[in-house]
C-alpha cells in the first residue's frame, strides 16, 4: 500500500508541472503590460521604466521567466494583493477553511443521498421507486447550481423566512453560535450536495446493476447470507469502484459549483475571493487562487486513488 | 456480462426481441421513440428553438426600451413576463438572449467535438509514444479546475478581443473557444477507445488488404462506425456548454450588460429577488428547460445509438 501511495505521489509531480506550464503560458500570452500605468504617466521617464522592466526580468526569454516564476511559487512567494495590501497566500489561507467546509459537507451529503437511493433503485429495477428516483436525478443535475441557489433563497428565506439569506458575521456565543453557523450553511451545502448527489445516484445505480446479477452474488445468497449483508458487503463494495472513478472526474465541476454557491450566498471562501479579485483586476491573487484550485483538485484525486486501493486491493499490488 | 440487468427498460426490451432486418437509422429511431420523455423533450426543445428564432419578429418590443413608469412590474398583458428594474420587457429580452445562449451551446459543442475527434483519432490510430503523450495531455486537462481557468482566460483576453471584433462577436468567439477548449477530453477518450476496438475488426483489415491508405481507413471505415457514442456525448455537451455560459454570465463575467443572455439576466435579477421574483424565474426556468430537454434527448439517443453502453 505504501509503495502504491508513493507511486501515486510521484505521478502528481508531472501533473503539477503541466498545470504550472499551462498557467504560465496563459499569463505570458495575455496581452497587457504590468507597467502600462507607468508608460502613460508623464512623470516617469522612459529610462526608469526600462530599468524596472530589466529588474523584474520582463525582457528575459520565456523559459527563464518560467523558471523564475516557478521557483517563486514553490518558495511560497505568491505575490502581493494590489487591493488588500496583503500577501496573496495569507489572504487565501484565511479563506480556505470556509471553502473546504462547504465542499466537504456537500460531498458527504451527496454520498448520503446517492448511496441508499442508488442501491435501493438498482435492487428494484424499473419499479415505481426506480422511475421516480431516476426522474428526480435527471431534474437534479439539469438544474444549474446558480438557479437552485436562487430558488432556495426565494423559498426558504423570503417565502418561509426560516433561514438567513447570506453569510453574515455571527455575534452570538455558546450553543447559539454553532446554531447560527449551521443555519447559514444549510442552503449552500444543500444546493451543492443535491447537485452532486443527483449525478452520483445515477452512477451508483448503473454500477450496482452491473454487478448485482453476477455469479458471486448468487453464491453469497445461496450460502444463506441475509439480503442486507449480500448487498452491503458483497455488492456495494465492488460497485463502488467505478463510482470512485466517475466522482474523481467530477471534482473540477464540484469546485466550479463551489465558486457559484459562494458567490450567491456570500460565503467568505476562495471562490468568492477569485470573483472579487477578477472584478478588481488583482492579478497576483487571481493567479494564486487558480493555482490553489488546481492543487485542490489534484489532492482530491489522490484521496480517490487511496480509496481505490482500499476498495480493490488488487490495484495496489500491480 | 451474463444475466446482468440493463440500465434502461427500452434497451432490455430491444435485447429480448429482434425483428426482421431494417436499416440501422430506422432501428435507432424505433428505439429512440420508445423513450417517451425524450420524444416529449424533442417537441419542447423544438418549440423553444422556434420561439427564439422567429419570436423577436412576432414580439417586436425593443429589448432596451427603457420605461421607468413600468419598472419591476409583474406579468401583465402588456408585458407577459413582467419588466426589469429599467422597465425593459423581459419576454423580448428572453427571446433575444435565448438565441445567444443556444448558439453558444451549439458552437462550443462543435469546437469540443472537433478537437476531441481529432485528438482521439490521432491517439487511437497511432500507437506508442504519440498515444501516450496525447492521453497524458487529456488526463492533465481533465484534472484542471475548469471554472477558475475559464474565468482567468476571459479576464485576460476579454479586452483585446473586444477591440478586435466588437463587443458582441469578440466575447462570443472567446466564450465559445474557451468553453469548447475545456470540454473535448471525454470525446477524445471515447473516440480513442472506439478506434482501439474498431481498427482490429475484419472490415478494416479488408480495407487495409485492398490497399486503403491510413487516412482513408480512418475517414471512410473507422470514424463513421465510432460516431454513435460521439453523437450522445455531443448532445450532453450542448447542455453543459449552456450551463457554462450561463455560469459565466451569472458571475458577471460573460457577455456585457447590454446583451441579455439568460445567465446575464439572472445576474441582474438576483439582487432584486425579494421584490421581483418573476424576473429571476423566467430566465432560470428557460435555462433549466433547455438543459433538461437536451439531457433527456441525450439519454434517448444513448438508448438508440449506443446499445453496448447500456448492455
Amino acid at each position: 500500500m505504501s509503495q502504491y501511495l508513493l507511486r501515486k505521489l510521484l505521478i502528481l509531480v508531472p501533473s503539477l508541472l503541466g498545470i504550472s506550464v499551462i498557467l504560465f503560458t496563459v499569463l505570458a500570452l495575455a496581452p497587457g503590460d504590468p507597467f502600462e500605468e507607468l508608460a502613460t504617466n508623464p512623470a516617469v521617464p522612459p529610462e526608469v521604466r526600462a530599468n524596472l522592466r530589466a529588474k523584474f526580468g520582463l525582457d528575459d526569454p520565456v523559459y527563464v521567466r518560467y523558471v523564475h516564476w516557478l521557483s517563486a511559487m514553490l518558495q511560497g512567494d505568491w505575490g502581493f494583493s494590489f487591493v488588500s495590501r496583503v500577501d496573496a497566500d495569507r489572504l487565501i489561507l484565511q479563506r480556505l477553511p470556509a471553502t473546504l467546509f462547504v465542499v466537504g459537507s456537500a460531498q458527504l451529503l451527496a454520498l448520503m443521498v446517492a448511496l441508499p437511493v442508488g442501491v435501493y433503485a438498482a435492487t428494484r429495477p424499473y419499479s415505481i421507486f426506480d422511475q421516480i428516483a431516476n426522474t428526480f436525478a435527471f431534474i437534479g443535475f439539469s438544474l444549474p447550481t446558480f438557479f437552485t441557489g436562487l430558488l432556495f433563497i426565494l423559498f426558504f428565506s423570503i417565502y418561509l423566512d426560516w433561514l438567513p439569506f447570506v453569510y453574515t458575521e455571527v455575534n452570538s456565543s455558546g450553543w447559539r453560535w454553532y446554531w447560527d453557523h449551521v443555519r447559514q450553511a444549510i442552503m449552500p451545502i444543500a444546493v451543492l450536495g443535491l447537485f452532486q448527489g443527483a449525478s452520483m445516484t445515477r452512477y451508483v445505480r448503473s454500477s450496482v446493476l452491473d454487478v448485482i446479477r453476477l455469479d458471486y452474488v448468487t453464491t453469497a445468497r445461496s450460502k444463506g447470507l441475509a439480503e442486507r449483508v449480500v448487498i452491503t458487503k458483497h455488492v456495494v463494495r465492488n460497485a463502488l469502484i467505478p463510482v470512485v472513478t466517475l466522482v474523481m472526474l467530477q471534482m473540477p465541476a464540484v469546485f466550479g459549483g463551489a465558486i457559484v454557491t459562494e458567490q450567491i450566498f456570500r460565503i467568505p471562501g476562495i471562490g468568492s475571493l477569485l470573483i472579487s479579485s477578477i472584478l478588481a483586476n488583482d492579478t497576483p491573487v487571481i493567479m494564486a487562487v487558480t493555482f490553489v484550485f488546481a492543487c485542490l483538485v489534484l489532492i482530491f484525486n489522490l484521496i480517490a486513488d487511496i480509496l481505490y486501493g482500499w476498495l480493490d486491493p488488487r490495484i495496489s499490488y500491480r | 456480462m451474463a444475466g446482468s440487468t440493463l440500465v434502461s427498460p427500452i434497451a432490455s426490451a430491444q435485447a429480448r426481441s429482434r425483428g426482421k432486418a431494417i436499416s440501422p437509422w430506422r432501428e435507432a429511431w424505433r428505439r429512440f421513440r420508445r423513450h417517451r420523455l425524450a420524444v416529449v423533450s424533442i417537441v419542447v426543445l423544438s418549440l423553444m428553438i422556434l420561439a427564439v428564432i422567429i419570436g423577436p419578429w412576432l414580439w417586436a418590443v425593443p429589448i432596451d426600451g427603457i420605461d421607468f413608469k413600468a419598472k419591476l412590474k409583474g406579468p401583465t398583458l402588456e408585458h407577459p413576463l413582467g419588466t426589469d428594474d429599467l422597465g425593459q420587457d423581459i419576454l423580448a429580452r428572453m427571446l433575444y438572449g435565448g438565441r445567444i445562449s443556444l448558439a453558444v451551446g451549439l458552437a462550443a459543442m462543435a469546437v469540443a467535438i472537433f478537437v476531441g475527434i481529432v485528438i482521439g483519432a490521432i491517439a487511437g490510430i497511432s500507437r506508442g509514444s504519440v498515444d501516450a503523450a496525447l492521453m497524458w495531455l487529456t488526463d492533465l486537462f481533465l484534472s484542471l479546475p475548469q471554472l477558475p481557468l475559464l474565468l482567468l482566460l476571459i479576464y485576460l483576453f476579454r479586452d483585446p478581443l473586444k477591440s478586435l471584433a466588437g463587443p458582441e462577436v469578440g466575447i462570443f468567439i472567446l466564450i465559445v473557444i474557451v468553453i469548447g477548449g475545456f470540454r473535448w477530453m471525454p470525446v477524445a477518450r471515447l473516440v480513442r477507445a472506439q478506434f482501439f476496438s474498431l481498427r482490429e475488426k475484419e472490415f478494416v483489415e479488408a480495407a487495409r488488404a485492398l490497399g486503403a491508405s491510413v487516412p482513408r481507413q480512418v475517414v471512410r471505415h473507422i470514424l463513421p462506425n465510432s460516431l454513435g457514442p460521439v453523437i450522445v456525448a455531443a448532445t450532453i455537451d450542448v447542455a453543459a456548454a449552456i450551463i457554462a455560459e450561463s455560469t459565466l454570465s451569472f458571475l458577471g463575467l460573460g457577455f456585457p450588460p447590454d446583451i441579455p443572455t439568460w445567465g446575464r439576466m439572472l445576474f441582474d435579477a438576483k439582487d432584486n429577488i425579494d421584490f421581483a421574483p418573476h424576473w429571476v424565474l423566467a430566465p432560470g426556468t428557460a435555462i433549466f428547460l433547455a438543459v433538461l430537454t437536451i439531457n433527456f434527448i441525450g439519454d434517448g439517443l444513448r438508448d438508440a445509438l449506443d446499445p453496448r453502453k447500456v448492455m
